[in-house]
């Protein structure tokens, strides 16, 4: 008997390839392809006079050394968009300002690490050598690093945008100042939080065959959207796209950085490939990142200096939320403002703002293009509302948790209707969600109530822990949709494909589980391809925790039409009612007769065969398909409206994002004279509605906290004022270790199904890493007592704030439901200021 | 990030290797474990117009104790120093020392003695040997005649990467002095990761004798000038080893030792951790040398 797999945690079938060295990463393709290296700009900011290459070209082994003025020439003769800005990807009403970079700079340069040259050459041996033989002559312009250099404007980025702002959006539900005016409390946050990046272990990196015969194109990319580099390629290249196929072979990681597209090297190599092949030089040229370009030439996240006011009564129950916030986007807008968006609603968490307001500014600055990383923007703006909570509850004297609880959405209040507009355009309404019960989960699994005499303990004996919590809600799944096809071949088998891309996160098993129950076979019968445009021409990609959700439940639609199709072949076949059979154990058999009776059952493998009239028998097997030996000869052998084949096309477009939720409770320690920052306990609570394989969904939380943990005590993208990123390596550029990461992480899930897609399930790739800012703040401030409000901490910045506390300059705070020493905290008060 | 184009010598024998040093002269630069040196030619942040890969010279790779001295030679792993009982008997600090050295695997391949060479401030070597009173042994040869000198520690750290070593020698080996009864040693250390190079280190040595401390040292990673010994012992004075006053100490290192800020800790904090690791160092130091002394003594 078949075992549902859907809420199993099966191991992952992609592992034992991978942790072999098995893995086709883009660098192990392609070994006699021609190698390209690109020159990149030293300066942040400067206008481009002269390039001299020649120096270049007398290296043994170079082929082709390009500058923009190839690209224009090429433009010129061939009529292909290779010299026009790359395209902007999502644009938007507020986007007041967009501006993208061109494939090669043409007259200026906006960031350390934007491209100039493209070299290729025998290998990357050669081809650096080339690059550091070609002199590009530069004219200074003034460089703009850091948001207060951005608001000043005192210089420019773009020139012709005075202000540096690219965007400013305003959205505001109810009347913000009036209900500020009205409030009991209010109370003003200014906050800041730090850069960091997706960092995957394989960077970005893309190889091109051209074929000459056939005017073809085939990309291998370390994407994420398969489907949308080879829609950028045919459009720049002048191509049709049914000359262009992208893959995505298997991808080291992405977590947001390679959903941007086209890079510029992804235009750039297929370019020179089809340029040299042409030419009958060479067909394949590759690129493969280094990480020095990951660091200065892909993209960073994080970003944002907040101000939040919030009004508050007696009970700390929200009357009014305004959050302005300036976001810092770095050179180029080329995703549009997505992050930003995702900041100022996502803010919301799984609260009730009362009026809310949310103002931001999109910046430009003279550094790398800041692009979704996992979280997307929800990190930030967790870490607003969330330190504005305990705010509250330190200015209340109450617990943190009571705060919360009192502005809480209610199970029964959903669906809940923000009236804001969300990131995929469509109303902020939160599907379904259970907040009282997460906070009951986490508040027992840290031991919340408990905690108070720990830290007192503790105390006693000179040592300093804290306890912190932090809640998030998750707009995942986005559409506009993703798609699945599901055959069943004449072996049995059964070959499922979706065209959105996998970077690790365990789709072939995943996906897989959904298929196999669908179609009663064992999950080693399915083997699924993502991010081949030849296997799947439609789909829009892997980000916002979507795949699970969108093509998750594509292949569930798919695979029904399978089954569906199998039963009536097969209720034919065996001349009963297609409500008599079942599909167990890779058979359509009469429910209720004995394994292996006669005439009840028809195998899968069969009804695949027969499912495809035929003329020629290929082998032994589909002889039972011929013209002489099935089919009723008065009517047509496929009837009207079926189409050959035990396959099915599924799609999924649901109206608008589901929403995950959870809570993250920590207990760290700080040492008393060195500021080390330990974390002792991390705790998880998570609803991302039903699971389909728990082991992925756990691995995806620990993944998530590890990035968290991260941004939280260790990563941070050191600008010097000339624009230098000064960390660049990973030898300055701190990412956790596994040493750095809680020993364990302690895991409870709650399980809301969403109405929204038929197998009730939320996305569950970021929710690891979005609420870690906060919560490490959150717990650090009750450790040290006194505020925290920038994001990451080093001990180094710890030792400062504890000597600027002592000198006064760092307000107190009251911990762990303790008075916070206000006299008549009960009573009603006029407009006390933080002072932060 | 490939490396410039050089030529690669990889000699068999001891003195092949010094010829071709000799021959190439400041055009040389000496593999061994190369757990810095390939990174900064894959970064061309040095381009060494020849490299000589010491691997294949036999002999390099010994550890011996003889004489009140222990000696490691050129090749020999940290992993190997490291997991070497009869060197942890003869200089406990260095197994201390090398257990703060990066991560297993860059420690299965680099090698101690090329660690020193180095000449990193901010690694743990340098400091550990500079507090030891230890030497480098190099070797070169010229006119068919091999000629051999040691370099003390407190002559061959120059500054930061840089140190006395000549180009065409090659150091064969480090000496260190077998530990002295009654001596105890502690290497404390806070770096930002597992692993990382310290934003702070301190490096103790006391020796006591009955219940009295007779001598107390320390060196400093990341931190004060490399190739000098702070002498604490000095600052306390004659007491019993119970009696140090640790804060007092810390206070006086942090006064003597000086610090720069980077981008990981400012030069404050690190002159705080000076004082913090201090103390913690000659606790350390000063238990480890009574119970060598109560060892020594039952």
């Amino acid at each position: 008997m078949t075992t549902k797999m859907f809420g199993s945690p099966i191991k992952r079938v992609e592992d034992p390839r991978l942790l072999r060295g098995e893995g086709r990463y883009l660098d192990d393709l392609g070994h006699d392809s021609l190698i390209a290296a690109f020159v990149r700009s030293p300066h942040a900011h400067a206008r481009i006079v002269d390039i001299d290459v020649t120096g270049a070209l007398e290296v043994d082994g170079v082929v082709a050394v390009y500058t923009y003025d190839d690209l224009a020439e090429d433009a010129a003769a061939t009529g292909s968009g290779v010299d026009k800005r790359l395209p902007l990807l999502i644009p938007h009403p507020a986007l007041h300002a967009p501006r993208t970079g061109y494939p090669l700079a043409k007259d200026e340069v906006n960031h350390v690490g934007e491209a100039v040259v493209m070299v290729v050459a025998r290998d990357r041996y050669v081809a650096e050598d080339a690059c550091e033989r070609i002199v590009v002559e530069y004219d200074f312009l003034p460089p703009v690093v850091g948001l207060d250099a951005a608001k000043a404007a005192e210089n420019t980025v773009h020139e012709d945008v005075a202000d540096n702002v690219a965007a400013h959006l305003v959205q505001e539900v109810g009347d913000v100042e009036a209900a500020l005016a009205t409030a009991p409390h209010t109370l003003t946050l200014d906050l800041h939080i730090e850069r960091s990046a997706s960092m995957p272990m394989e960077g970005k990196g893309v190889y091109a065959i051209w074929n000459g015969d056939e005017e073809s194109l085939r990309v291998y990319s370390s994407t994420q959207a398969a489907t949308s580099v080879r829609a950028a390629v045919a459009a720049t290249l002048g191509m049709a796209q049914n000359k262009v196929e992208c893959v995505a072979p298997d991808v080291g990681g992405g977590f947001g950085v390679k959903i941007v597209h086209p890079w510029p090297e992804e235009i750039l190599v297929p370019w020179a490939a089809r340029k040299l092949g042409e030419a009958g030089v060479a067909a394949e040229v590759k690129w493969t990142e280094d990480r020095r370009e990951h660091f200065v030439s892909s993209a960073h996240e994080r970003a944002q200096e907040q101000k939040v006011t919030v009004g508050f009564d007696d009970d700390g129950k929200l009357l009014a939320f305004d959050f302005t916030f300036w976001h810092d986007n770095g050179a180029y807008t080329p995703y549009g403002i997505i992050v930003p968006i995702v900041t100022s609603t996502q803010v919301l968490g799984p609260y009730k703002p009362g009026a809310y307001r949310c103002e931001f500014f999109s910046m430009y600055t003279n550094t790398v293009i800041v692009t979704p990383y996992r979280g997307a923007g929800r990190p930030q703006g967790c870490f607003a509302m969330e330190r504005a909570m305990d705010a509250i509850a330190q200015y209340l004297g109450k617990d943190r948790t009571e705060v919360r609880s009192r502005n809480f959405i209610q199970p029964e209040e959903m669906p809940w209707d923000h009236q804001l507009t969300f990131q995929d355009g469509r109303p902020l309404v939160y599907d379904s969600g259970d907040y009282p019960a997460s906070l009951e989960k986490i508040k027992a699994l840290v031991g919340w109530d408990e905690f108070e005499k720990i830290r007192d303990e503790a105390r006693a004996e000179g040592r300093k822990v804290g306890i912190g919590l932090a809640t998030y809600v998750e707009g995942t799944g986005p559409g506009p949709y993703e798609g699945a096809h599901v055959i069943v071949e004449t072996s049995g088998k059964v070959k499922a494909a979706t065209g959105l891309t996998t970077q690790g996160q365990g789709h072939q098993t995943a996906f897989a589980q959904v298929v196999a129950d669908e179609l009663g076979v064992r999950v080693e019968d399915v083997e699924v391809t993502t991010g081949d445009t030849r296997r799947f021409r439609y789909a829009v990609g892997t980000f916002a925790s979507r795949a699970a959700v969108m093509s998750g439940s594509a292949m569930h639609i798919a695979a029904r039409k399978v089954r569906e199709k199998a039963l009536k072949i097969a209720a034919e076949a065996l001349e009963v009612s297609v409500d008599d059979l079942e599909l167990v154990d890779g058979v359509a058999r009469v429910k209720g007769t004995p394994e292996g009776a006669v005439g009840a059952s028809l195998p899968l493998s069969t009804i695949a065969v027969l499912s495809n009239p035929l003329r020629y028998a290929f082998d032994e097997a589909s002889k039972a398909a011929t013209q002489f030996a099935v089919g009723d000869v008065t009517k047509p052998p496929v009837a009207p409206g079926e189409e050959p084949g035990l396959e099915a096309t599924g799609y999924h477009s649901p109206p608008r994002s589901t929403f995950a939720s959870g809570m993250h409770a920590a207990v760290v320690e700080t040492d008393p004279e060195t500021a080390e920052i330990k974390i002792l306990r991390y705790c998880v609570v998570h609803d991302c509605g039903h699971l389909i394989n728990p082991r992925i969904v756990e691995g995806q939380i620990h993944g998530g906290v590890a990035q968290g943990v991260g941004g939280a005590l260790y990563e941070r993208m050191e600008y010097d004022e000339y624009g230098q990123l000064l960390n660049a390596s990973y030898m300055d550029f701190l990412m956790p270790y596994v040493t750095e990461v809680p020993e364990r992480i302690e895991i409870d899930h709650l399980e809301t199904p969403s109405p929204l897609n038929p197998l009730g399930i939320k996305g569950a790739g970021e929710a690891g890493v979005i609420p870690s800012a906060a919560l490490i703040a959150s717990a650090i401030e009750d450790a040290e007592g006194f505020q925290i409000r920038s994001m990451p901490i080093s001990p180094s910045e710890l030792f400062h704030l504890r000597e600027a506390h002592a000198r006064g300059e760092v307000p107190a705070v009251a911990r762990g439901g303790e008075s916070n020493g206000r006299p008549g905290t009960k009573t009603r008060r006029k407009k006390e200021k933080e002072t932060a | 990030m490939k490396p410039s184009p050089l030529r690669y010598f990889r000699p068999t024998s001891l003195p092949d290797a010094l010829d071709v040093l000799a021959r190439l002269g400041d055009e040389g630069k000496v593999l061994a474990g190369g757990q810095s040196l390939i990174p900064l030619l894959s970064m061309r942040l040095a381009a060494p117009p020849a490299l000589v890969d010491i691997n294949s010279v036999p002999g390099l790779d010994e550890i011996t104790v003889d004489a009140g001295t222990l000696r490691f030679g050129a090749l020999v792993r940290h992993t190997d120093l490291e997991r070497s009982d009869a060197a942890f008997a003869a200089q406990p600090l260095l197994r201390r020392a090398l257990l703060n050295v990066a991560h297993l695997t860059i420690r299965n391949r680099g090698t101690t003695v090329g660690s020193v060479v180095h000449s990193d401030p901010s690694a743990e070597l340098p400091a550990v040997l500079t507090l030891l009173g230890g030497s480098v042994v190099a070797q070169s040869r010229a006119g068919g005649r091999q000629t051999e000198r040691k370099i003390p520690a407190s002559e061959f750290f120059i500054g930061p990467l840089e140190s006395a070593l000549r180009p065409e020698e090659l150091a064969v080996a480090v000496e260190v002095p077998v530990a002295a009864p009654g001596e105890g040693t502690a290497l404390v250390e806070l770096a930002r990761r597992h692993g990382d190079y310290a934003m702070c280190g301190v490096v103790a040595r006391a020796v006591v004798e009955g219940e009295q401390l007779k001598s107390l040292h320390a060196t400093y990673i990341s931190a004060g000038d490399m190739g000098s010994v702070v002498d604490l012992g000095a600052e306390v004075g004659a007491v019993g080893a119970d009696q140090v006053d640790l804060d007092a100490l810390g206070a006086f290192a942090r006064k003597v030792v000086e610090t720069d800020g980077d981008i990981h800790a400012t030069a404050e904090y690190r002159s705080h951790l000076v004082q913090v690791l201090t103390a913690r160092a000659v606790r350390a130091a000063v238990d480890d040398a009574v119970n060598d002394v109560r060892k020594e003594a039952s």
